[in-house]
């Protein structure tokens, strides 16, 4: 089994003294998905950031396809909660702007983003201006944009909080059919337990700052849009929110 | 825009106008004196203005705002967007806030002894004051842009010369042309000062020789035409701004 992702004693201390995470340790199977679920500031961000490239970690490594991260790279694709649509650019211009940066032409961007538009029902929809859109759409063209560079790696920050529940389930099956259509590694980073059990085949239990791996909770029945339904599905979120809790004591 | 509102607000103005005209009218009758004409007597002499020298006053008076303007631009902005790195606002900030304050007019002895009585410091005087006003306020836009902005496009793959192309610039924009729509009422107000001294040329020699003659028509067509020069400019900035920062107005 190959890791796609490994976190070997990442730990981050930030200049002002805050110890954001201690030691975290776990690594994710290329094609697995893996939920991080942890209490508020208990560095969850920062360790996705972390594997962004964004950040460097104080001490330990964080390896993707066994290299450590050095800056960002194209199969990293990072997904932030609010505010990372540019509202200044349309729809098309904010999907084709990582290929943009990496130097694509005109025509190429065209080739790879009208039809990634067409996929996520966002045509009609391609010379709006983000603030034009619903919450739901909006994200839409999140993922979008993020996957316009054909990642290998998915990585969210909360993508889907801010949206109200009915949008937000529709948007999690879209996001397990994603995960299961196109073979991508999936860390995913939320406060909510159900979603963290719906989209996780493991999920890690932070504790509180500075965030420290309590449990990780493995989850393999997780994969269809039903298992929202079933007992097993209630019976692990009672697992993670134990825990949790456990975690903050 | 639709059709209708850009049709509203083009009778909004004339009305305005039509309404400012009839008030002008109203107390030049009250005041019954030569130092206010009627707004008829100073439209022939902006007419015979025309027909003389009025309008290569008038070009003069746009060149040194313009410049001016230009100048003060292309210094404001680069330093304020710098500010969204915490490090560079830092060593910015104890300058504006030293400099800022100071009523920059009053520098002019030293801009003359440095630049001499010409244009060049003419145009510096009134750069000198649109810039501390440019400044300020992008400053302020860049320090508030939010930083997921900023690591999303760094996630993305970007260089620095990005942000400022992709993030920090467009997010400053808006604010950007707003201070410079604030600053064009400053500049003309600075254009008339630099203009009673050391010149024969401009709007602001023309108001303070028909002043010195006691023609008022004359004087109120200059007026009139300094009016006019700050109206065109900006229009020509709310144009260019529905333009570049059309996201603004969905």
């Amino acid at each position: 089994m190959r890791f796609m992702i490994e976190a070997e004693g990442i730990s981050k201390v930030y200049q002002d003294g805050t110890e954001a995470l201690r030691e975290v340790c776990f690594e994710v199977p290329e094609g697995e998905s893996c939920s991080i679920i942890g209490p508020s500031g208990c560095g969850k961000t920062s360790l996705l950031f972390i594997f962004s490239g964004i950040l460097k970690p104080t001490s330990g490594k964080a390896l993707i396809e066994g290299k450590e991260v050095a800056s960002p790279s194209r199969e990293v694709a990072l997904i932030l909660q609010d505010y990372g649509l540019f509202p200044w650019k349309t729809v098309y211009e904010n999907v084709s702007l990582g290929l943009e940066l990496r130097g694509y032409g005109k025509k190429e961007r065209q080739e790879i983003v009208l039809p990634l538009l067409d996929d996520l029902d966002l045509k009609d929809f391609a010379n709006h201006y983000p603030k034009q859109l619903s919450g739901g759409m909006q994200q839409r063209v999140g993922f979008a944009r993020a996957l316009a560079l054909n990642p290998e790696i998915l990585v969210m920050d909360e993508p889907l909080s801010s949206l109200d529940a009915l949008t937000r389930e529709t948007l999690q099956n879209f996001l397990l059919a994603l995960w299961k259509n196109k073979g991508l590694t999936m860390l995913l980073v939320t406060h909510n337990i159900e979603e963290a059990v719906f989209l996780g085949r493991e999920i890690i239990v932070l504790s509180p700052r500075p965030g420290r791996v309590v449990k990780i909770v493995k989850n393999h029945n997780v994969g269809e849009v039903n298992y929202r339904n079933t007992e097993d599905f209630f019976d692990k979120c009672r697992e993670v929110r134990q825990s949790i809790e456990d975690g903050a004591t | 825009m639709p059709r209708s509102e850009t049709e509203h607000r083009r009778w909004s103005y004339l009305i305005a106008g039509l309404l400012l005209i009839v008030l002008w009218q109203a107390i030049s009758v009250l005041l019954n004196s030569i130092a206010l004409p009627t707004p008829l007597t100073v439209f022939y002499a902006f007419i015979a203005g025309l027909k003389d020298d009025l309008l290569s006053h008038l070009l003069v008076s746009a060149a040194r705002v313009g410049y001016g303007i230009v100048l003060a631009l292309s210094l404001a902005v680069p330093l304020g967007l710098i500010s969204y790195k915490k490090g560079a606002d830092k060593i910015i900030t104890p300058f504006i806030y030293l400099l800022y304050p100071i009523p920059h007019i009053v520098l002019l002895p030293l801009i003359i002894l440095l630049f001499g009585i010409g244009d060049l410091s003419k145009v510096i005087l009134i750069a000198i004051i649109v810039f501390f006003q440019i400044l300020v306020t992008t400053r302020d836009a860049a320090r508030n842009i939010s930083t997921n902005y900023i690591y999303s496009l760094l996630s993305l793959g970007a260089t620095d010369k990005d942000v400022y192309k992709h993030v920090v610039f467009p997010a400053c924009l808006p604010k950007i042309l707003t201070a410079l729509r604030i600053s064009i009422g400053t500049a003309i107000a600075v254009l008339f000062f630099v203009e009673s001294f050391a010149t024969r040329k401009g709007l602001g020699y023309l108001i303070m020789d028909s002043w010195s003659r006691m023609d008022y028509p004359d004087l109120y067509a200059a007026i009139v035409s300094m009016a006019l020069l700050g109206f065109c400019l900006y229009v020509v900035l709310e144009l260019v701004e529905r333009k570049v920062c059309a996201w603004v107005y969905v």
